[in-house]
């Protein structure tokens, strides 16, 4: 998905002088398509990811957008006052592009695994929040909300290899895409670890039983018609994500469950 | 000699009678940078127009001071008397720190250590545009306790971001005690310039050696700069001057008619 985003976002950055991209220090063989192409354009700030922030606060203020890039963790949790008090608090177009969500850096260890990203994030106010399943569904993501007025965080996962069958590159905000239907069992997932999802779900139809998979890419505006609509078919939804339970996509189902009271 | 209208004076006049109506602390933070202000909104800020995308930036970092920025606003025309007597007001958005919906600010703050970011970012929006508009910071003393702070000074001096000018309000004090105790930041310009800025002592409280120091800035190339502006907190009511208590407490209706005295009899 980083490969998708640093190739799409040159894509963009070839059409909108406004585009800027900063890094704190992250992203070798990653960005340098983006760097070699546009190299006024690019900022390795070093490893300095609150300052990054407020930066990228100052630049949209004068009308740029600048994208920000780091591991997940430390795009989203060092520097989250300044996101708060920064593009959120001012409503400026500044995206936030975190790398590996989940266990994705696994050998790396604690400090590297991004398991509350997506919840902290949903708690601001006007931030547009992303976790695609997919490089192709990263793409369509990036192609839909880079043009926003107001800022995204764009949670991405490392591999540009794998695609989930079905998905087919589908993205819209405030929806979620149905990749499996079957009577027997639904599934929610959200992020890379949609594909394991995909696959269970497929050696259960082996064995017969049929399952529903329904992805939450647009966490933030969220696809609670879609969740609601798909929920009142089933008795039991199973969420599968790369997160804690608390903030993330079986938060989500159980809030629309609650609100819509669905049973 | 007639006194101008965007005056210290004025300034202290109405960071005194807001805060006693509003009965609000932040009074000695305010008087600290009346004279920085009035040097910025008399003499120094290019500003033809609120919405001109080329018009200087001000960012008050220690956003704790924001009356003498109402201050200086109202008597630039830019703000109402109306308006200003909504000062901590229910539904205003006058506030003890500064909010970016309010005409005439352009970044809100209030926690410190994030101006001096925006600030950069701000100064490098202008050089990728080719504008030669400047950006402003005034950070307080204590905020130079955040780490925060010294990112942005090592992202400018490293970019040579010549205009972007931080104002340090050195008037050794926070919210709890004075600096030299509470985490030593001595020597201050020693250590903005070893991080690679232009630095300049000046008298805060002199408002022809701020103006007379920041023109003579080159702003079109070289390294960022910083003044040190060296400042007396609650400057100008004796009895605040240098007291800690006057970073949060009000004033009593016969503190405040003193306070007024000093201000008026002060030449």
């Amino acid at each position: 998905m980083r490969g998708a985003f640093t190739r799409t976002l040159v894509e963009l950055a070839e059409q909108d002088p406004r585009i800027l991209l900063l890094t704190g220090d992250l992203g070798y063989t990653v960005l340098e398509p983006f760097a070699e192409r546009f190299p006024d354009r690019f900022f390795n700030v070093g490893v300095a990811e609150q300052n990054m922030v407020g930066l990228a606060t100052g630049l949209a203020e004068a009308g740029f957008i600048p994208f920000l890039y780091s591991i997940a963790t430390f795009a989203s949790l060092r520097p989250y006052e300044f996101i708060r008090n920064g593009p959120i608090l001012h409503q400026f177009p500044v995206r936030i592009a975190g790398v590996g969500g989940g266990y994705e850096y696994g050998p790396a260890g604690a400090t590297h695994h991004a398991l509350e990203d997506v919840g902290v994030m949903r708690l601001q106010p006007g931030l547009t929040v992303i976790a695609p399943a997919d490089h192709e569904q990263a793409r369509a993501a990036l192609l839909a909300t880079w043009d926003l007025p107001g800022p995204v965080y764009l949670r991405l996962g490392k591999d540009d290899r794998t695609t989930i069958p079905g998905l087919d590159g589908r993205f819209e905000l405030g929806r979620a895409q149905l990749i499996r239907g079957g009577a027997d069992l639904l599934m929610i997932t959200m992020g890379s670890v949609a594909i394991e999802v995909a696959t269970a779900a497929d050696a259960l139809a082996a064995q017969g039983i049929r399952c529903t998979v329904m992805v939450v890419a647009s966490v933030r505006p969220a696809p609670v018609e879609d969740l609601a609509e798909v929920m009142a078919g089933f008795r039991l939804a199973l969420t599968v994500e790369a997160h804690y339970l608390e903030g993330g996509v079986g938060s989500l189902v159980s809030e629309v469950i609650a609100e819509r009271g669905l049973r | 000699m007639e006194e101008s209208p965007l005056s210290s004076r004025q300034i202290r006049r109405i960071i005194l009678d807001q805060s006693k109506r509003a009965h609000v602390g932040h009074i000695g933070s305010a008087l600290s940078i009346a004279d920085i202000i009035a040097a910025l909104y008399q003499n120094v800020l290019s500003t033809p127009d609120l919405d001109d995308p080329d018009r200087d930036r001000f960012i008050l970092s220690k956003g704790h001071a924001v009356l003498a920025v109402y201050a200086a606003l109202f008597l630039k025309g830019w703000l109402s008397e109306q308006s200003l007597n909504t000062y901590c007001a229910d539904g205003t958005l006058l506030g003890v720190h500064p909010e970016h919906a309010l005409r005439g600010v352009d970044f809100s703050t209030g926690s410190l250590g994030h101006g001096l970011s925006m600030g950069a970012g701000a100064a490098l929006a202008a050089r990728l545009q080719r504008s030669s508009r400047r950006v402003f910071v005034l950070v307080s003393d204590a905020e130079c306790n955040e780490g925060s702070l010294w990112e942005a000074v090592m992202f400018a001096a490293h970019h040579g971001l010549s205009n972007l000018i931080a104002i340090v309000d050195l008037n050794g004090q926070q919210a709890l005690g004075y600096t030299d105790q509470v985490l030593s930041l001595t020597p201050m310009a020693e250590r903005w310039r070893a991080f690679g800025w232009d630095v300049h002592d000046v008298d805060g409280h002199d408002v022809k050696a701020i103006t007379e120091t920041i023109a003579s800035l080159d702003t079109t190339s070289g390294p960022p700069h910083v003044l040190i502006a060296h400042t007396v907190f609650g400057r100008g009511v004796s009895y605040m001057e240098r007291q800690i208590k006057w970073h949060y407490w009000p004033m009593s209706d016969s503190e405040y008619r003193r306070a007024l005295d000093e201000i008026d009899a002060t030449p």
